[in-house]
């Protein structure tokens, strides 16, 4: 069934981590509804515009920071505050779900 | 009205199975459905499916395995980008096909285990398969699929609780699954033999809930409650033909795995009709879709939108009319069956039959004309 669950324990994701998107966890384009979305067993997430490319980022090279300095670059006009506190909440969001590694 | 989004398409590619349980889904009736589907009928499915906006497919049965097309299969489906889930009782794997099906593109394997005490596992199974699954989980694992474990719950393992998870997580699944036994199909038939009291189910959800912070990030542990002992019913299969659409061996498409016991419902065949039709058209399909259909005490009730009314197969098989309340809602007039029950389950019944060919077909009122089509 697809719906996101809420209630994820946040936990702080640390600056020198180099996350790796599981194995299990698919980045797919959804055709239906024109947007990113990230698939894994029994369940889906809808992505916003950001989401996926920090998921893309995902391969194990990138520290956190480092994927927080590539999305200031690709989103100029947001602020650096703004992205830091959507990349930082999102990985650990998806890691608690245990759709990380690294 | 616009059919909704399908998300989820379970494909039961099967009814052969070598297990045996107690509790299996598939139809009372299934040895009278052996006008299997072909390669190239689920082929079209699947590309239909993907289509519609369907995301996970789910590869079941019977067991899935002996369909000797399923390397294309799964090959198929990848190529349509479905997320691809094998659903597996494992005793018929060996290291190569799994290899075989990893590169066709299997996304993750969902395995089947009965308990942690061999005897009660094989028991229910009805056949030797303990060591057997037991050795397959490491090969999964080894060759590189995320694994999920699922354990159908019931009074002879309900207390096994702590031993089923230590063992999830020692044989390294991301995901265990402990579902309480619905009680359709062959678990209906033995329902008095599988049917925990609530002190053993009190108990489980406590132990469920103290050990899923302890396997935070590393397993999911996923409970699916009993609802005979709930106050309200579950939002059964998200509603009748939301999301969620099941395939029969024959090619029936249906909203739910039991469907089959309502009667006057018409299901159609994906070998008559494109998916796509039978999903907007289907007399089955739109039966109980929305609201409409609805009778008091749901027409009224403020939860119809949450639980749309609980389960249809089951306000038939206990109340005898598929559009009343689910029983098990404690709102339900038919709700005294349910207690009925569970006064039973206090006493206990030894008794049971197997989910086999035989005792399939002693069950299975013969039909004038074959059942499939």
């Amino acid at each position: 069934m697809i719906e996101p669950r809420m209630g994820d324990t946040v936990a702080d994701a640390p600056a020198s981590w180099r996350p790796r998107l599981a194995p299990r966890a698919r980045l797919r384009w959804d055709e239906v509804e024109k947007r990113y979305m990230l698939v894994f067993p029994e369940a889906a997430l809808m992505l916003n515009e950001t989401a996926p490319e920090i998921l893309k980022l995902c391969n194990g090279e990138h520290t956190v920071d480092g994927i927080i300095d590539a999305l200031v670059q690709r989103f100029t006009g947001i602020e650096r505050k703004v992205i830091e506190e959507d990349v930082t909440s999102f990985l650990a969001r998806i890691r608690a779900r245990g759709l990380l590694e690294g | 009205m616009g059919a909704p989004r399908p998300y989820t398409l379970v494909a039961e590619l099967t009814y052969k199975c070598p297990l045996k349980c107690l509790y299996c889904s598939n139809p009372v009736s299934f040895s009278q459905m052996r006008d299997e589907l072909s390669t190239e009928q689920w082929v079209r499915t699947f590309s239909e499916a993907a289509d519609l906006g369907v995301v996970q497919l789910h590869l079941s049965g019977g067991e899935p395995v002996v369909r000797k097309d399923l390397p294309e299969l799964i090959r198929h489906a990848r190529s349509r980008d479905l997320y691809t889930n094998l659903i597996t009782g494992g005793t018929l794997l060996n290291e190569e096909m799994l290899r075989q099906f990893r590169d066709c593109g299997l996304d993750h394997i969902q395995l089947s285990i009965q308990d942690t005490d061999r005897r009660t596992a094989e028991l229910v199974a009805g056949i030797r398969s303990y060591d057997k699954k037991l050795k397959i989980a490491p090969l999964i694992k080894k060759l590189g699929f995320s694994l999920t474990i699922n354990v159908v719950m019931h009074r002879m393992n309900i207390d096994h609780v702590p031993a089923l998870i230590a063992q999830a997580a020692e044989l390294g699944a991301q995901r265990l699954e402990l579902a309480n036994t619905q009680y359709h199909a062959w678990a209906e038939k033995n329902r008095s033999a599988l049917m925990p009291t609530r002190a053993q189910l009190d108990q489980a959800e406590a132990l469920v809930l103290e050990a899923r912070p302890r396997y935070q990030g590393t397993m999911e542990i996923a409970y699916v409650k009993a609802d005979y002992y709930a106050e309200y019913p579950k939002p059964c299969m998200g509603g009748w033909a939301r999301s969620y659409m099941v395939i029969t061996p024959t090619g029936e498409v249906l909203p739910c795995h039991a469907a089959h016991v309502i009667p006057g419902l018409h299901f159609d065949s994906v070998r008559d009709q494109s998916l796509t039709t039978i999903w907007a058209d289907s007399k089955g399909l739109n039966a109980f879709r929305g609201e409409s259909w609805m009778q008091e005490p749901c027409r009224s009730c403020p939860m119809k939108t949450i639980d749309f009314g609980g389960c249809r197969c089951q306000a038939f098989m206990l109340a005898g009319d598929a559009a009343a309340a689910d029983p098990v809602c404690s709102l339900s007039p038919h709700h005294d069956i349910i207690q009925e029950a569970i006064a039973q389950a206090e006493q206990g019944d030894g008794r049971f039959i197997y989910r086999d060919f035989r005792n399939s077909e002693r069950l299975s009122i013969r039909p004038l004309e074959p059942a499939s089509r």
